[in-house]
This record gives structure tokens, C-alpha cells and sequence, in this order.
């Protein structure tokens, strides 16, 4: 079994590194830059009221509290965003080495030797405990360096890496459930939403309760720079969670054969009706995209539910708009508001399109496009099939987030016909940004059929510089890289077609020397 | 247009290893063609060039006429191919494959595809994660099989069937009127089915031609049962690993080359021949004389 950590832990070198370096900064900068512009208690509490006062900003980001210290604040800011991307690394490390290699054969050999059926499971699961120790570890020394109580920033690294332990072990639960690995993720995916929508619901509303539901929330409520107030029996939530899901797993690994899941696979039908590599790209894409879709869907009506109240909750706070200013976003405070909302959304619709591209990747690296390609479709027909599904599936999931919530906003406010044309057409002003990361990735899969790192890397970027930028105060310079940067602030007066036009110029020459140059490669 | 296939003098790189160092290879249309050699001789990356999948660093390549990297697309709509490692979605069931891999083929025989089916013993509704090794290949075979295509390219095509399926694929071979490259390692279904043999060994053609004008250039295995022990045949040239056993009667086994046979009959006759057989090598000692002649030159 520790032979096997140590080949997990080999496998995944690179990946794990990257995972842990880019979320073991993060909290550092934002401490950093939270202490430059707020240096004395003076200077916070101001923006600690606006901060209380804004409910839309307190389900994005996290409940207020310990506002007057940097610690506090950085909980506040950084904490939730954390432990959201810290679950995610830890579900999906613990399903590379379970169903994934189960799905794809590797484990068979592996099974084959003197080990028994639970052994990569303990495997993985150790290898996500070494992997969340090392993080809180790289957290707390970052938040130490910048000038932090140890005593808190060890509090703030704990409760980020056990939260991932959480969510290695609904990962653990997860490869139970089905044989397919696509449906698994999917499965920790949801459940991932679900604890965030809690989280947000609870920390936005009286309903405070309602944030103990999610282990998400739990660590937010440790309040490691709290003083006095510091919770430090919250810790046992996750470390209770954790045990029970892994008891969950081992049983239900014990339950099930090999190659199996506990949820059966039905039989297909023994006639087909695919004739083109369109529809055969439209087979393989619509259940992800329905599944994003659907997530889409319920972030938009939760986002126009909240900007009723950001709406009702602040009158005119010069300081407030200033923040919502600086998270980026146009002039009053619920465009700003939607504007910050709706660049979270186009980032998750850059994620959506760069899974949806690999997926041209794996078939190659699985061997199905030398099958496929042996027949008269071309290379272009092929990876045109796929990119169609992207470019109008992208386009789809940022037209339901903004439908969706400028409905319910519309329903809410009474204003439908005010509400939804100004959200859609801020909602879907985000594509022409989402088209460049679908671009660059059709460039990359052009020159290397491995693709998938340097893909995520950029949405990776994209992500830290969209979302942290502001707060990190980075160089406009560094902020320039991201598409999103360059969009016109929607909603709000900042309507101009240019960017759009020029950002479609940029995707569509990335997707065609992209192309050019898949044309022109080996095939593996 | 005669050949179906016309490669010479193909080179393809990997980096720095060279996987196929001007190799040769023609298949007469019509024909069905044995392409041998060991694992990683370069059968399959040979198959992959031809299929305009992989570029190539010199050579000639003619498929079916044409360059396979001119218009791989068009060229693709007569053939059909069989991966040596056949993987499939996951989530479509063998028959949605077969008829999908048909249409993209334009079109299949539909009671050819139905009777492939039942004599593969294919279940269709199984979906792609839940076959075995086999079944994908039998998955490919069928849809190759019921395909209308002038060329089948195969690469391994039997290694993962039982000996009752392989039974099945050389009886579709030899119903079939295509053009057959067979990539294989398995001698006695090439021996049985191909009318022409390609041998490679680390990247380059050793051997081509029919099985009987190969036979002709071997040696010929002669056991015999003397009165007495002959003289020495170690001495002639072209006669190998002659053996003699003294008693009654003298055995003597040995492996001669044609020119040597007229000699060696001589001496054995004049050593009183009580019984003789002589055999031409099989395709497995042929291949085997391919790999251990390399080796020593």
C-alpha cells in the first residue's frame, strides 16, 4: 500500500505540484494585499460595515466576521475560494486512482498482485491526506511570511486541508457508485454545488444554520483569527465526515467486483443511428453539457435571488461601489454585482469548454481516433464536430445563466422586461472571452495530443487573475492576459462591440493555426 | 493498376529511433497478403502510414493508387481497417459502432451484418466498457467484414479470439472478395490463408514473395535410417546442424540447402538408405531461419 502512495504520489508529480503551489499562494497574496490597502484598524472598519451589509457579496465570498483584523478579512475573502478548488483537487486525485485507472484496466494488473481489493483505495486515500497536509503546511508558512499570527494561519491551513479530506472521501464514495468515471466526477461535481449553494444561502441570509449544512461553511466558521472567538471544535466536523465517508467506501468496495459499480450498467440497443463524426461528437458531448446546463440553470436563479437583496441592502455607499469596483464590474452597484457574478460564470464555461475539448485527447490518446479516422472522416471533419458542440454549448450555458437570472431577478424585483435583456446580454458578452480559451486549447491539441495540462493551466490562470486579480492587486499588465480582462462592462453603460470583434478574430486564428497544425501531425 | 499496395524504401523516425528503415511491401489486388514479424518490427506503424495517420521521412507509399496523405479521407471510403488494440466508447453499444463505422464506410450489408453477428457470437447491446479484448476486436471485424470495401487492412486482427472465433475469421477471409493485408504472428493463419508473404524484421522487409518460391531458396529437413554411417556431411557447404547417430539403424537428421541437396542424397544412398523423409520447412521454421540468419550475419 505505501508502495502504492508512492507510485500515486509519482504519477502525479506535475499535476499535484501545480494544484498545491497556485492554492498554497493564494491566501498569501490576497493576506498581502489586504494589508496594503487596509494597514490600521481605522481603515477597516468602514469596509467592514459595507461588507456586512451586502449580501450578494457575502454568498460569493463568505460570512462576515473578524472583519478588523487581516486574518479575519482574508478568511472572509480567500477561505471559501480555497476550499472550494482545494475539494475539487482532492476529489479528482482520489478518483485518478480509483475509477479511473479501474475503468481504464491499469488497476487490474495491479489487483493481480498480493494486495487486497481495498488496497488502492487506502492508497488514494493516503495519497489526498499527504497531498491536503502538504497544502495547509505551504498555507500557514505563506500566511506566516506575510506577517500573520502562527497560531491563525496554522488554523487557516487545517481548515482548508480538511475540508479537501472531505471531499476525498466523497470522492472515495463516488468511484463506488458507477463504473463510469465521467459519471463519478459528475456525481462529486454536484455534490461540490450543492455544498456551495448552502454555503451561500446561509452566509447571505438570517439563516445562518443553513452554512453548517456545508463543509464548506465549516471551515469559514473555525474563525481562525477569531481571538477569543476562535471555534476550535469545528475541526471535528470534517475529520468526522471524512471517517464516515471512508467507512462508506471500504464497505461498499468490499461489496462490489471488480470493474463494477453498485449502480448496474444497462445494455444498449443493438442498432445504431449515428452516420456522421457530427452526430458521433454530439453522442459523446450532450450528457456532460446537459449535466453543466443544469448547474448552469440553478447558479442563475440562486445569483437573481441574491441581486434582489444586494439591491435592497445598499442605498449609496460610495466605499461599497468602490469594492464591487474593484472585484471588477460597471457602475452601479447590482450591474457591478452581476458584472463579478457573471465573470464567475464565464470562467465555468471556460472550464466547461476546455473539458469538453479534451475530450478530442482522450480519444485520440485512447486509440478510438485511430479507428475512427481510418474511415472517410477527416481530421477536420473530426475536430470540427467536436469544436461546433463547444462553441454553441458555451454559448448555451452562458445564455441560460443569464436567462435564468434575469428572470428570477425580473420576478423578484417586478421588473421582467427591465431584468432580462441587460443579463443576457451581459451574460453572454462573457463568450467571446470563453471562445478564446476554446481556441487556445484547439491550438495546443494541434501541436500536442496531450494536451490537458497546458489547457487547464490556462483556464488555471484565467481563474486566479478573473476572480483574485483585483484583490491580489496585480499589474494590469498580468491582468491583460485574461480574455475576460477585455470585455466591455455588462451590464451597465460600457457597451462596445469592438472587443467582441476582436476577441473572435483571436479565437478564430488560434482554432485555425490549431487546426493547420493537427492536420499535419503524427497521430498516436 | 495491379497492386493495391506499392511501398518502397519507407523510413519513419520517432525522435531518434528509427522504426522503419526502408521497408518494402507490395500487395497484388486480390490477393490476401501475410505481412509477419515479431512485436515491434513495425507492422503496425507500416499499417499507420498507409492509413495517412502517420507522416513519413522518405520512401514511396501507394495505396490503391494514390499517395495516402494526398486525400486520406476520399481513399479511406475503400477500406476498411481492424486496429491491433481496438477500444471503443464506452457508453455505445457494439452494434451502434458497427453501424456507425458502416455508414461512415457508406453503408453496410445489412443481412451480411446481421449473419456476422450470430457467427462472431457478438452480443450488439453490450456497451463498449463491458467487452472483453475479443469482443472489441469481433466489434471492428464484423464491421470491417460487412463493409464493401476493395482492401481490409488487418493488424493483429486474431489475438485476442478463442480458437472457435479465429475458426470464423479465416473461414470471412476466405469468403472474402476484397484485398487482404493481414498483419499477424500467427504462422499456420497465414500459412492457411495468404497467398503471399511479407517477413520484416526491425523495420525493413527480409523476406517477400509466395510460401513456395520462399521454400525454394530454404533448406529442406531430410531424416533418413542407414546400414552404415554416411561420410561427412558437415564439410558441404549449405548442409546444417547435420546430426548422426550411430546403432542400427545410423540415424542421421540434417537441414540442407538446395544447392547441396543432389550431394547429400548421393552420400546418403551410398550409406544404404533404409528410409528417408524430407520436409520443407513450415512457415514457423522459415520465419525462425529468417530471425536466427539475421543474427549471425
Amino acid at each position: 500500500m505505501w508502495a502504492l502512495m508512492k507510485f500515486a504520489l509519482r504519477k502525479d508529480r506535475v499535476k499535484l505540484s501545480i494544484w498545491l503551489i497556485i492554492l498554497g499562494l493564494v491566501p498569501a497574496g490576497i493576506a498581502a494585499s489586504f494589508a496594503d490597502i487596509y494597514p490600521d484598524r481605522a481603515s477597516r472598519v468602514p469596509f467592514a460595515q459595507d461588507i456586512q451589509a451586502n449580501a450578494g457579496l457575502l454568498a460569493t465570498t463568505g460570512p462576515a466576521q473578524d472583519l478588523l483584523t487581516i486574518g479575519g478579512l482574508t478568511t472572509w475573502r480567500a477561505m471559501g475560494t480555497t476550499c472550494t478548488f482545494t475539494a475539487i483537487m482532492s476529489f479528482l486525485l482520489v478518483l485518478r486512482h480509483t475509477r479511473a485507472d479501474e475503468e481504464s484496466g491499469r488497476l487490474e494488473l495491479l489487483r493481480s498482485a498480493p494486495i487486497n481489493a481495498s488496497a488502492p483505495l487506502r492508497a488514494a486515500l493516503l495519497t489526498a491526506v499527504v497531498a491536503n497536509l502538504v497544502l495547509a503546511g505551504l498555507i500557514a508558512l505563506g500566511l506566516i511570511v506575510v506577517g500573520l499570527p502562527p497560531g491563525g494561519s496554522a488554523g487557516f491551513g487545517l481548515a482548508v486541508g480538511l475540508t479537501g479530506l472531505v471531499f476525498a472521501g466523497l470522492g472515495a464514495v463516488a468511484a463506488q457508485l458507477t463504473e463510469v468515471t465521467r459519471a463519478a466526477t459528475a456525481i462529486a461535481s454536484a455534490v461540490l454545488a450543492t455544498a456551495y449553494l448552502l454555503r451561500a444561502i446561509g452566509d447571505s441570509t438570517e439563516t445562518a444554520w443553513i452554512s453548517w449544512l456545508s463543509p464548506l461553511g465549516w471551515a469559514q466558521r473555525m474563525r481562525p483569527f477569531g481571538g477569543d472567538q476562535v471555534e476550535l471544535w469545528t475541526p471535528l466536523l470534517p475529520v468526522g465526515a471524512t471517517v464516515a465517508l471512508s467507512v462508506v467506501a471500504f464497505r461498499l468496495v468490499a461489496r462490489r467486483d471488480f470493474g463494477s459499480g453498485i449502480v448496474a450498467a444497462r445494455p444498449g440497443p443493438a442498432q445504431g443511428r449515428l452516420n456522421s463524426s457530427f452526430a458521433l461528437a454530439w453522442r459523446l458531448q450532450r450528457g456532460p453539457l446537459l449535466g453543466w446546463v443544469v448547474g448552469f440553470a440553478v447558479l442563475g436563479t440562486t445569483v437573481g435571488f441574491l441581486a434582489d437583496s444586494v439591491q435592497g441592502l445598499v442605498e449609496d455607499s460610495a466605499q461599497l461601489a468602490d469594492v464591487l469596483e474593484a472585484l471588477g464590474g460597471g457602475d452601479s452597484v447590482v450591474d457591478s454585482y452581476l458584472g463579478t457574478v457573471f465573470a464567475i460564470c464565464g470562467v465555468l464555461a471556460g472550464a466547461y469548454a476546455v473539458s469538453a475539448l479534451l475530450r478530442l485527447s482522450a480519444e485520440e490518446s485512447e486509440g478510438r481516433a485511430e479507428m475512427l479516422l481510418a474511415t472517410p472522416v477527416s481530421r477536420l471533419n473530426w475536430a470540427l464536430g467536436h469544436l461546433a458542440v463547444v462553441i454553441a454549448g458555451s454559448a448555451l450555458l452562458m445564455l441560460v445563466g443569464g436567462l435564468f437570472t434575469g428572470v428570477t431577478f425580473g420576478l423578484v424585483s417586478g421588473d421582467l422586461a427591465g431584468q432580462v435583456p441587460g443579463a443576457v446580454l451581459a451574460a453572454l458578452s462573457q463568450v467571446f472571452a470563453v471562445w478564446v480559451l476554446a481556441g487556445l486549447t484547439v491550438l495546443i491539441f494541434g501541436f500536442r495530443p496531450r494536451a490537458g495540462l497546458l489547457a487547464w493551466l490556462a483556464v488555471g490562470l484565467t481563474a486566479v487573475v478573473e476572480l483574485l486579480g483585483p484583490a491580489l492587486k496585480l499589474p494590469q499588465a498580468v491582468l491583460d492576459i485574461s480574455p475576460f480582462t477585455h470585455l466591455p462592462e455588462l451590464p451597465g453603460a460600457g457597451l462596445t462591440v469592438v472587443p467582441w470583434l476582436w476577441l473572435f478574430a483571436l479565437t478564430a486564428v488560434l482554432t485555425a493555426a490549431g487546426l493547420i497544425a493537427l492536420n499535419r501531425r503524427d497521430l498516436h | 493498376m495491379s497492386d493495391a499496395i506499392s511501398i518502397t524504401g519507407l523510413v519513419k523516425n520517432f525522435g531518434s529511433t528509427r522504426a522503419l528503415d526502408g521497408l518494402d511491401l507490395t500487395v497484388h489486388t486480390g490477393e490476401v497478403h501475410g505481412f509477419l514479424g515479431p512485436n515491434g518490427a513495425g507492422k503496425s506503424t507500416t499499417l499507420r502510414v498507409l492509413l495517412g495517420l502517420l507522416n513519413y521521412d522518405g520512401g514511396t507509399v501507394r495505396l490503391l493508387g494514390e499517395d495516402p496523405h494526398r486525400n486520406p479521407a476520399e481513399l479511406h471510403r475503400r477500406l476498411a481497417y481492424v486496429p491491433g488494440d481496438v477500444t471503443l466508447w464506452p457508453n455505445l453499444s457494439g452494434g451502434e459502432v458497427i453501424d456507425l463505422l458502416g455508414e461512415l464506410r457508406g453503408g453496410l450489408h445489412r443481412k451480411r451484418r446481421d449473419e456476422l453477428i450470430e457467427r462472431f457470437e457478438l452480443d450488439p447491446t453490450k456497451k463498449g466498457r463491458a467487452y472483453s479484448k475479443g469482443n472489441r476486436q469481433k466489434v471492428a471485424l464484423v464491421a470491417a467484414f460487412a463493409s464493401q470495401a476493395e482492401l481490409l487492412l488487418l493488424d493483429e486482427p486474431t489475438s485476442g479470439l478463442d480458437p472457435l472465433m479465429e475458426n470464423v475469421f479465416r473461414e470471412c477471409v476466405a469468403e472474402s472478395q476484397s484485398t487482404v493485408l493481414l498483419s499477424s504472428h500467427i504462422l499456420s493463419e497465414v500459412e492457411q490463408l495468404c497467398q503471399r508473404v511479407s517477413i520484416v524484421r526491425a523495420g525493413r522487409t527480409v523476406d517477400s514473395g509466395s510460401l513456395d518460391e520462399m521454400r525454394q531458396l530454404t533448406s529442406t529437413t531430410i531424416e533418413a535410417e542407414l546400414d552404415r554411417e554416411p561420410a561427412d556431411l558437415n564439410d558441404l557447404s549449405g548442409v546444417h546442424q547435420a546430426t548422426v547417430e550411430s546403432g542400427d539403424p545410423v540415424r542421421v537428421r540434417c537441414e540442407v540447402a538446395p544447392e547441396a541437396f543432389a550431394e547429400v542424397m548421393r552420400r546418403l544412398s551410398a550409406a544404404g538408405t533404409r528410409s528417408l523423409i524430407s520436409r520443407k520447412p513450415t512457415l514457423e521454421e522459415l520465419f525462425l531461419q529468417h530471425y536466427r540468419h539475421e543474427e549471425v550475419s
